[in-house]
């Protein structure tokens, strides 16, 4: 038997866990990112002469959950169907058995290279408002992500905002709605083995306390919301979320932001936003400059909330109020 | 379809291979017993013998009896059954057995039984002896005893493709494969199509013929890591520990 030299064996092991699209329309262009579930080229679709993003899994294997897993990663997200939501365009195989899904490849940058870029902490609102509501839409239709973070949200080259990475979503039931079918059943009963209890999926710092410790049949909506607090966090002070409240961190943040940020991440479930719908109508009355939920403002903060929408208003009757004076007073003289 | 560029059945698809040699290692039937071993036995000999020689510090005629000896007491007293996939993986299982092994033969100071269970089996101590003297190892025992598995692995995987290739006359594309991805010699000027007028072939054929060699490749190795692991856990980490991937 011949001896293969360290350099060979490396390049072995390259080999071994390379895609192979050879048996498919797609031609493998490059990576693009790797991650816990699996790794994301960048391909063509030779038949329809686009480029796509394809994501498969890392671990060559033949069956098993990962397997299972990312089957229904595609099945979810192709029912969804929502601007901020990433279609898939196909799901299938490799010629050694790992799964595949194609889906749009989403020019752009991530949410946390994009606040780097973007200082507006007005601007991040609105961004993080759109992703409050894709992620809503999965909720309406019984989805929760899971797995919410900076590095899954995308921002598209005209600013369109897109969550990514829907490989540890869970149906939660069947709900009335138009992507709704008997598919819906189907995948309830396949997903009660699928994460059994105990197991902890997502990424530490933006997942739930309830999620953080395995209690998977605990997981709903307000998991999510957890986890949308904790990427509204990463916004309001450009870092990882911490013990600290938002303003202790960064003293511009105000004090209507930071009571939504604290109440999407309380540490009890019930005491959160009940939904991503509830999150995003408050962060669209900060934008507005209306009273939030999240917080009970004293007279003094209701006036200059008041003045700060209205300082056009004010002004104008300001000057009109000096004109006045200076006429009377000119008049008089 | 040309047998030399089509591989994997119906759809590609690649059959799932045996039950696991780690579970059939606890089954009550000799037989099943002795073939699980076998498989288990060929998968780890040659970097356990290298282990003996490094970590402890075992000549080549000592290394040789512990080695089968550590074989033939496994198989003799059923170790390999007492695994369990959620301590540990069976490759720090099997390594931790082999230490408690060795310090129990080194403090009875006794000589050491050659394996009866192994004398069927003929293994290249000669072979390897000369990897360990050829190719000093700058590692600790432990990651020694890890590369060396992997390479052990690999070479598996090299020779059963290559008796495929044989079985099934894929012969050039297993040549392309030899030249290409094990040989060093001229790894980094040799090209498609050079390779192509060495062999006759156009650079496209030389491609196509690469790729399917390599999905065999894949295949096999995949083949050799499900024949010894015992749950889809343990395949995953195997997986991970062979082929350098993280997974979550």
């Amino acid at each position: 038997m011949k001896w293969i030299s360290d350099a060979r064996l490396d390049h072995l092991r390259e080999l071994a866990i390379s895609a192979d699209f050879g048996a498919t329309k797609y031609r493998l262009i490059n990576e693009l990112a790797s991650g816990g579930m699996g790794t994301v080229y960048l391909a063509d679709d030779t038949e329809l002469n686009r480029q796509v993003a394809i994501k498969i899994l890392n671990t060559p294997e033949l069956t098993g959950d990962l397997k299972r897993r990312m089957v229904r990663e595609a099945q979810i997200i192709a029912r969804l169907e929502h601007p901020g939501i990433v279609p898939v365009h196909d799901v299938g195989s490799l010629p050694d058995g790992r799964v595949f899904y194609a889906m749009k490849y989403v020019r752009g940058s991530r949410l946390d290279d994009y606040a780097a870029k973007n200082e507006s902490i007005r601007d991040r609102l609105r961004k993080f408002q759109a992703v409050c509501d894709a992620v809503a839409f999965a909720h309406a239709h019984g989805v929760i992500h899971r797995d919410l973070k900076p590095q899954n949200i995308m921002i598209g080259s005209f600013g369109e905002v897109l969550v990514l990475d829907w490989g540890v979503a869970k149906i939660l039931r069947r709900r009335e709605s138009p992507v709704a079918s008997e598919a819906d059943t189907l995948m309830l009963n396949n997903n009660q083995a699928d994460t059994s209890h105990g197991t902890v999926v997502g990424t530490r710092n933006y997942m739930s306390p309830e999620q953080a410790r395995g209690e998977i049949n605990q997981l709903d909506e307000r998991s999510d919301v957890y986890s949308l607090g904790a990427v509204l966090y990463f916004l309001l002070t450009d870092q990882a979320p911490s013990s600290a409240r938002p303003r202790a961190v960064n003293p511009k943040v105000t004090k209507a932001a930071d009571a939504i940020c604290l109440k999407a991440m309380s540490q009890e479930s019930a005491a959160r936003y009940a939904t991503a719908a509830e999150l995003s109508r408050d962060i669209g009355k900060l934008l507005d400059a209306e009273p939030v939920s999240a917080y009970r403002e004293n007279v003094l903060e209701k006036v200059g909330r008041w003045a700060g929408k209205n300082r056009f208003l004010i002004l104008l009757v300001l000057a009109y109020l000096v004109m006045r004076i200076f006429f009377a007073f000119t008049s008089r003289s | 379809m040309d047998p030399d560029t089509d591989i994997g059945g119906v759809q590609h698809r690649f059959p799932v291979t045996n039950q696991s040699a780690i579970v059939r290692a606890r089954s009550s039937d000799h037989a099943v017993r002795q073939r699980a071993f076998d498989t288990i036995l060929t998968s780890y000999w040659k970097p356990v013998y290298k282990y003996v020689r490094l970590k402890w510090q075992a000549n080549n005629e000592d290394a040789k009896d512990l080695t089968q000896a550590f074989f033939a007491n496994a198989f003799e007293k059923n170790h390999f059954a007492d695994y369990d996939a959620g301590k540990a993986s069976f490759q720090t299982f099997l390594r931790t057995c082999l230490d408690g092994f060795v310090a129990n033969e080194r403090k009875k100071g006794k000589r050491l039984k050659r394996g009866g269970e192994l004398e069927h089996f003929q293994l290249d101590f000669v072979n390897a002896e000369n990897e360990f003297a050829s190719h000093a190892p700058d590692l600790t025992p432990e990651d020694y005893f890890h590369r060396e598995w992997v390479r052990w692995m690999f070479s598996l995987a090299v020779e059963a493709l290559r008796e495929r290739s044989k079985k099934e006359g894929w012969g050039i594309r297993f040549q392309l494969f030899e030249r290409y991805d094990l040989a060093d010699d001229d790894a980094a000027t040799l090209s498609y199509a050079s390779l192509g007028q060495e062999f006759g072939l156009d650079a496209t054929t030389v491609n196509n013929y690469l790729a399917a060699a390599r999905r065999d490749f894949r295949r096999v190795v995949i083949e050799k890591l499900r024949e010894i692991t015992a749950t889809e856990e343990e395949f995953r980490n195997e997986a991970r520990s062979l082929l350098g991937v993280e997974v979550k």
